[in-house]
């Protein structure tokens, strides 16, 4: 069934690294390196096993994860009783091998090696992209290389653009071959190969001039020189230039870890790289081209900077005061004549859980409404009905890596969650996970899958949820040409008999079909993904953006902590969602709508003329479908521009911090709570700032016998004293942490840079799930991402590209 | 049969002990004259024997590998697993690129069937049921040949599914490489073998264990597996009693090439000594002129001076001591009118076109180095060169991937070190002492 896995192991021609290294299951040796005792699991590469002793052994070629190489000779050590220096990436540790890494020999054989590699470098490094932060500039600095007795003409070939966003300079190529593993072993795609041989070899696309690839940068990345590089980011600056923010991508549900390198520019920050170098967070070195390259929306020139009002039919500049009056009074005016219910709010995707949270609290306790929704992109809400009163039962993203075996229904994470097929590929290459697929299309990871049942379009994967939990007559919507009798239940049984599954599923699976999937497996001992396709989807669901739940999934009609803290101005009945609202404003009965990083009106093919007679407000970037109905805009910052929280589909918590700037624009954050302080709105009720979290540690003398308290003094001093602002997301997280079922994680690990994860599903207390159609999935690829991937120069210039290449015709073999 | 080709001349000389080029020239590419020369005696009698004592038979002989390394070929072959899941399989190495070499190729024009049997007798020895020929790209006019051998063998029952009646199952498949001399190198042939581009691998795993496909591989010279016919016939012991002891048994094709009176390829015992070789088998050095270098065994070995050749006896063991290498066969005579600055020049002119580029030591240092030695040559050197050509080539010496590096490294320290002055000749732009002598160099 799984066609190309044969494909996969042909062209990965080296031994695999589980077969060089079996170590798990491995008893511990005892080697001596430079004197040192080094104990690791017998078959640890000595590269490895040095390092955890601290001591660095160079590599050019070696890259951890990928398979070994052998090739750049700079790894050489010397190990006792062999003639030859040895190649540390290479062998594997044996009892009793002594090893010493830090002679004169070993140092000459490595100097020599850089010294023989530099002859054809062509020592461009103060134009270089890499310089600064180049492998090759660090080892020639570590061995005193700097003589160069090279006297001859170098080899030369001219700089090649193989696509919108990569870019090959051959002599710059100390052919490591990290690039070739990295696209075939690791994303799957074998786009890089080497062509020709020795000293002309050079690494070429598999396009002849050009590549035709996920256009993930991997490779970039990767390659320890500046031989390949970016187009985003190429000659644009010195690495040293940049400033560095660890902060999470924002396109797809997944959630990575990017680090953003930000220069200062004409209007605040710019952000000029993206990469997880440190391989820090939940993604390693793992980015896809949005993490790595669609930041660049940011820097758009179609960003609004100005608050924008509606004069004479037409959206003119006004102030901010002008504007948040505006919106002030009318809303206010709205929820005192028509009531609370005539107030329509739309909630994001893509903004921080903070900001969700304050945004339905401000509805519900401020504008009195429950008519609070968002685009729903997956249902999370019969995801919790389902896991509800289960405990470790969602998995985290980090366990798809190690899972022993995977079912995974609907979606295609190649083009929908990157990194999630990234983990799936991984896991099958290094620990042989058993991978199962229902699906309905031949996705890419059909390569990957051990099992692969591709069912009918429309209610195929439904009909298998029903089959797989035991209904033997759902059989008969499954059965074609592409699957039959035997093969269907073949994967059944298989699945049987798997006790660590992690079943993940798309938006294909909804409603009472998740009940029947989470009951059937969970009872095998399985763990449950539900896939959501936006940056934040996960965390609008778990912040309430529903017009029936509350924050956690909480019912509305039942008593709740919610229900006691939000005062008697929030309603208890079940509000509109999306499609409610657009009704109600079309009969007329909809006085005002407000639309917080969402696009609406382009999403659910709204025709703007209903929202004639509402009062819409827009908090956006870009002038969207929805943006150009508005009475009022607010510029608003995008999540790289702010700091917060986001929750990714699997329910991992991870912070935002705030890497770009643009002069005129503010968080969506700062404009709720604007809005509410000018409705006359106690800001401390709405945001807990300043209260319980000064900085004592543990200093309370003061407190109790009056006198003054050093510490106090001492932090303040150096201004260190936390200052809390109303605008200071950390102080909404501690309400939400109080308050959200599933939300009471430790901080200590978060506010290092990890990930947390969190269980607000398993502590809902839904009664009825919605109806499956509100869900409207994105159905994103690799080079879309919603409204905002529209606005990324990166995407547009990629999908241009392909669109301008032709698929070229076969040529015949003679 | 169509000949595409003009058959290779034979040369004679009285030293040789002649076994297994005793066909040459007797019409053995037929397989009723190769049967008549008492071939497939050997297979049969295989065929009675049980493995172990088929291994036995070739460690008793003495045999070593005649591909360069030298490794014993009994004991190679004893390290195939008794038990396997993958296929085992027999890989008979005809790459034959090494410089100066060139007997593989008149194995399988005058007497394919030897090449064919040898394979099945290693087959029965380890438990193989698929060998394969892999003959170099070059050497396409000779696959015409040694596919209608292996046809006629498949014709008479010899190979295929019941051989000799005997039950017994052995296939032979041919290949040609497409014109890399790295893939002589025993893991890069398994690699192009399988359709990949002809770089080594990672050793270990060692072909025996995991080789071709996956499955234990014995991989032997094409010149290796047509000596164990005769040796099965007559017994170990008789083979290594032609050679000066049991680990340099038998005898073996020296290729006589360079500056030789009568240049050529004669089957001559191990252990004979080089002087009476250069100067009374290979009739001495041409046009009156004396020997001033001498390449044992293809350009990939340390070459000897004049007085250091007259006193080396072609055996492992003489060049072992010195730690040097007997090679594989390929002798070259060079006069005392070349110039050795460009005979390391074309030395590593070849291997800089044949490195594979995989490692930085080989496929950067034979670059420089070529175009170190090229810019000498020419009289551009300054003295800081001699040295540094010396520094490169001992630093890609047992520092590269494959041996390749070492094979460049070898000749071109043995140059420098002995050939010096002959360097230092060249300073100051000086005009090539030897131009006119070295244009007619024949390895040129
Ligand atoms: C660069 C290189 C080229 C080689 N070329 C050949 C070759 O053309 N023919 C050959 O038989 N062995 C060649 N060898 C040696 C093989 O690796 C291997 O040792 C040999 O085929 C084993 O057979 P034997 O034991 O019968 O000699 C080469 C080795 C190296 C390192
Ligand atoms: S392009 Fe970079 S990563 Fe690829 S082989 Fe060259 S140096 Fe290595
Ligand atoms: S996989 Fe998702 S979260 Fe990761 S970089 Fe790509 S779009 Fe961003
Ligand atoms: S020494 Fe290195 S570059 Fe040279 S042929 Fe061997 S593997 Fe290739
Ligand atoms: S790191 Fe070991 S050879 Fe490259």
């Amino acid at each position: 069934m799984a066609g190309s896995v044969h494909l996969r192991q042909h062209r990965e021609r080296w031994p695999s690294l589980k077969e060089i290294i079996k170590i798990s299951q491995m008893a511990d040796v005892t080697i001596t390196v430079d004197g040192k005792k080094v104990t690791a699991p017998a078959g640890t590469l000595l590269i490895e096993a040095c390092k955890s002793a601290g001591i660095e052994v160079p590599a050019f070629c070696y890259y951890p994860g990928l398979s070994v190489q052998g090739a750049c000779r700079m790894c050489l050590v010397r190990i006792e009783k062999m003639p030859k220096l040895q190649t540390a990436c290479t062998v594997p540790i044996t009892d009793g091998m002594a090893v010493t890494t830090d002679t004169p020999e070993v140092h000459q054989a490595r100097k020599a090696t850089v010294e023989i590699l530099l002859g054809n470098h062509p020592l461009d490094c103060p134009v270089c992209d890499a310089g600064g932060e180049c492998e090759l500039q660090d080892m020639t600095f570590a061995y005193g290389a700097a003589e160069s007795q090279y006297m001859e003409a170098k080899q030369h070939k001219e700089e090649q653009q193989w696509s919108p966003v990569v870019f090959f300079d051959r002599p710059r190529c100390i052919l490591c071959y990290r690039c070739v593993r990295v696209c075939g072993e690791g994303m799957d795609v074998w786009a890089l190969g080497v062509q020709n041989r020795g000293v002309t070899s050079l690494i070429a696309p598999n396009q002849q001039d050009h590549l035709e690839c996920e256009e993930c940068g991997m490779c970039i990345d990767i390659c320890p020189v500046g031989a390949l590089t970016s187009g985003a980011y190429r000659y644009k600056t010195r690495p040293w230039e940049m400033n560095h923010v660890g902060t999470i991508c924002t396109h797809c549900g997944d959630g990575c870890k990017t680090t953003l390198g930000v220069r200062r520019s004409k209007g605040g920050m710019e952000i000029v790289r993206g990469d997880n170098r440190d391989k820090s967070g939940i993604n390693g070195d793992f980015l896809c081209i949005k993490g790595r390259y669609a930041f660049d929306f940011a820097n758009s020139d179609d960003r609004i900077t100005h608050p924008l009002v509606r004069r004479d039919g037409k959206l003119v500049p006004t102030s901010w005061e002008q504007a948040i009056d505006h919106i002030a009074d009318r809303f206010k005016q709205v929820r005192d004549s028509q009531g609370g219910s005539a107030i329509g709010v739309i909630g994001s995707n893509r903004t921080t859980n903070e900001e969700n949270y304050l945004l339905q609290k401000f509805a519900r306790s401020v504008l009195s409404t429950n008519n609070i929704d968002h685009h729903r992109t997956t249902d999370y809400p019969a995801f919790a009905k389902a896991v509800a009163g289960k405990q470790k039962i969602t998995a985290t993203l980090r366990e798809t890596m190690t899972a022993p075996a995977i079912l995974l229904i609907g979606n295609d994470p190649t083009e929908q969650h990157p990194l999630l097929a990234w983990n799936l590929r991984t896991n099958l290459r290094i620990h042989n996970c058993r991978i199962y697929i229902v699906n309905s299309g031949d996705i890419k990871l059909r390569r990957q899958a051990r099992a692969y049942a591709q069912v009918p379009v429309d209610g195929g994967e439904s009909s298998m949820v029903q089959y797989l939990a035991g209904n033997d007559s759902a059989s008969s919507q499954l059965l074609s040409e592409n699957l039959t009798r035997e093969a269907l239940r073949d994967f059944r049984d298989k699945l049987k008999s798997e006790k660590e599954l992690i079943v993940i599923f798309g938006s294909e699976v909804r409603g009472d079909d998740i009940v029947t999937l989470v009951n059937w497996s969970s009872a095998q001992g399985a763990k449950f993904i539900c896939l959501g396709d936006y940056s934040n989807s996960r965390g609008a669901a778990d912040m309430g953006l529903y017009p029936d739940l509350l924050p956690g999934f909480t019912s509305l009609s039942s008593n709740s902590p919610f229900t006691e803290e939000y005062g008697s101005s929030m309603p208890r009945q079940a509000g509109l969602d999306i499609e409610g609202m657009f009704s109600a404003a079309k009969s007329g009965k909809l006085g005002a709508l407000y639309v917080v990083g969402a696009n609406p009106v382009a999403r659910y093919n709204i025709d703007p003329f209903a929202l004639k007679n509402t009062f819409v407000v827009v908090q956006d970037m870009f002038m969207t479908e929805t943006a150009t109905t508005a009475e009022v805009i607010l510029p608003a910052a995008n999540a790289y521009e702010k700091a917060g929280s986001y929750t990714n589909t699997y329910g991992d918590l991870q912070l935002l911090r705030k890497a770009g700037d643009l002069a005129g624009v503010r968080t969506d954050f700062e404009l709720i709570v604007r809005i509410a302080d000018r409705m006359g709105v106690d800001v401390h009720k709405l945001i807990p700032f300043g209260k319980g979290l000064r900085a004592d540690m543990g200093q309370s003398r003061g407190a109790q016998s009056g006198e003054a308290d050093q510490h106090a003094v001492w932090l303040t001093a150096r201004n260190l004293e936390p200052k809390l602002s109303p605008f200071d997301p950390e102080a909404l997280l501690d309400e939400i942490q109080r308050l959200v079922p599933g939300y009471d994680f430790s901080r200590l690990n978060l506010f290092a840079g990890g990930d947390v994860h969190t269980h607000a599903p398993e502590f809902s207390s839904i009664s009825q799930t919605p109806s499956p159609e509100s869900i409207v999935p994105a159905n994103d690829t690799l080079f879309t991402s919603g409204t905002l991937g529209r606005y990324s120069h990166t995407l547009n210039s990629v999908i241009e590209n392909r669109r301008a290449t032709p698929v070229e015709a076969e040529i015949p073999a003679d | 049969m169509k000949t595409l080709y003009s058959p290779t001349p034979l040369v004679t000389h009285p030293d040789e002990v002649r076994i297994i080029s005793r066909r040459f020239g007797q019409g053995a590419q037929d397989i009723d004259r190769y049967i008549a020369l008492d071939g497939y005696k050997a297979a049969r009698k295989a065929l009675e024997m049980q493995p172990d004592d088929i291994i036995n038979e070739v460690k008793a002989s003495g045999l070593r590998g005649r591909g360069g390394a030298g490794f014993a070929t009994g004991m190679k072959w004893s390290f195939i697993p008794k038990q396997s899941e993958a296929p085992k399989y027999i890989l008979i190495n005809g790459d034959e690129s090494e410089p100066a070499t060139c007997k593989d190729r008149l194995l399988a024009e005058y007497d394919p069937h030897a090449i064919i049997e040898g394979t099945l007798i290693a087959g029965l020895a380890v438990g193989a049921k698929l060998g394969f020929i892999y003959l170099r790209g070059e050497y396409r006019y000779l696959l015409e040949i040694m596919e209608k051998a292996v046809a006629d063998a498949y014709a008479k029952g010899f190979l295929g599914k019941n051989i000799f009646g005997s039950g017994c199952e052995f296939n032979i498949l041919t290949h040609t490489g497409a014109g890399a001399y790295e893939v002589g190198e025993e893991s890069a042939l398994m690699e192009s073998l399988e359709g990949k581009r002809g770089l080594p691998r990672l050793k270990p795993p060692f072909p025996a264990i995991k080789g071709l496909y996956g499955g234990p591989t014995v991989i032997n010279n094409v010149e290796t597996i047509a000596t164990v016919p005769p040796i099965i016939l007559n017994g170990g012991k008789w083979y290594a009693s032609f050679g000066p002891n049991e680990k340099n048994g038998g005898t073996r094709l020296t290729c006589l090439t360079g500056h030789f009176n009568k240049p050529g390829v004669y089957e001559l015992p191990l252990g004979y000594p080089a002087k009476k070789m250069i100067y009374d088998v290979g009739g001495g050095i041409p046009n009156g002129r004396k020997l001033k270098a001498f390449v044992p065994g293809g350009s990939s070995t340390f070459l000897l001076t004049q007085e250091e050749a007259e006193s080396a006896t072609m055996d492992y063991d003489w060049f072992a001591k010195r730690g040097e290498f007997l090679g594989s066969g390929g002798v070259v005579a060079i006069d005392d009118q070349t110039c050795m600055v460009r005979v390391a020049l074309r030395i590593m002119k070849f291997y800089r076109h044949e490195s594979c580029g995989w490692c930085i030591p080989c496929r950067e240092g034979t670059d420089w180095l070529e175009k170190t030695l090229a810019r000498f040559h020419d009289g551009g050197g300054v003295h800081k060169d001699i040295d540094q050509i010396l520094y490169l080539a001992n630093n890609m010496a047992g520092r590269t991937f494959c041996a390749l590096g070492d094979a460049a490294a070898f000749p071109t320290i043995s140059i420098v070190k002995k050939w010096r002055h002959e360097f230092e000749d060249h300073l100051d732009g000086r005009q090539c002492p030897f131009e006119a002598a070295s244009r007619e160099m024949a390895i040129a």
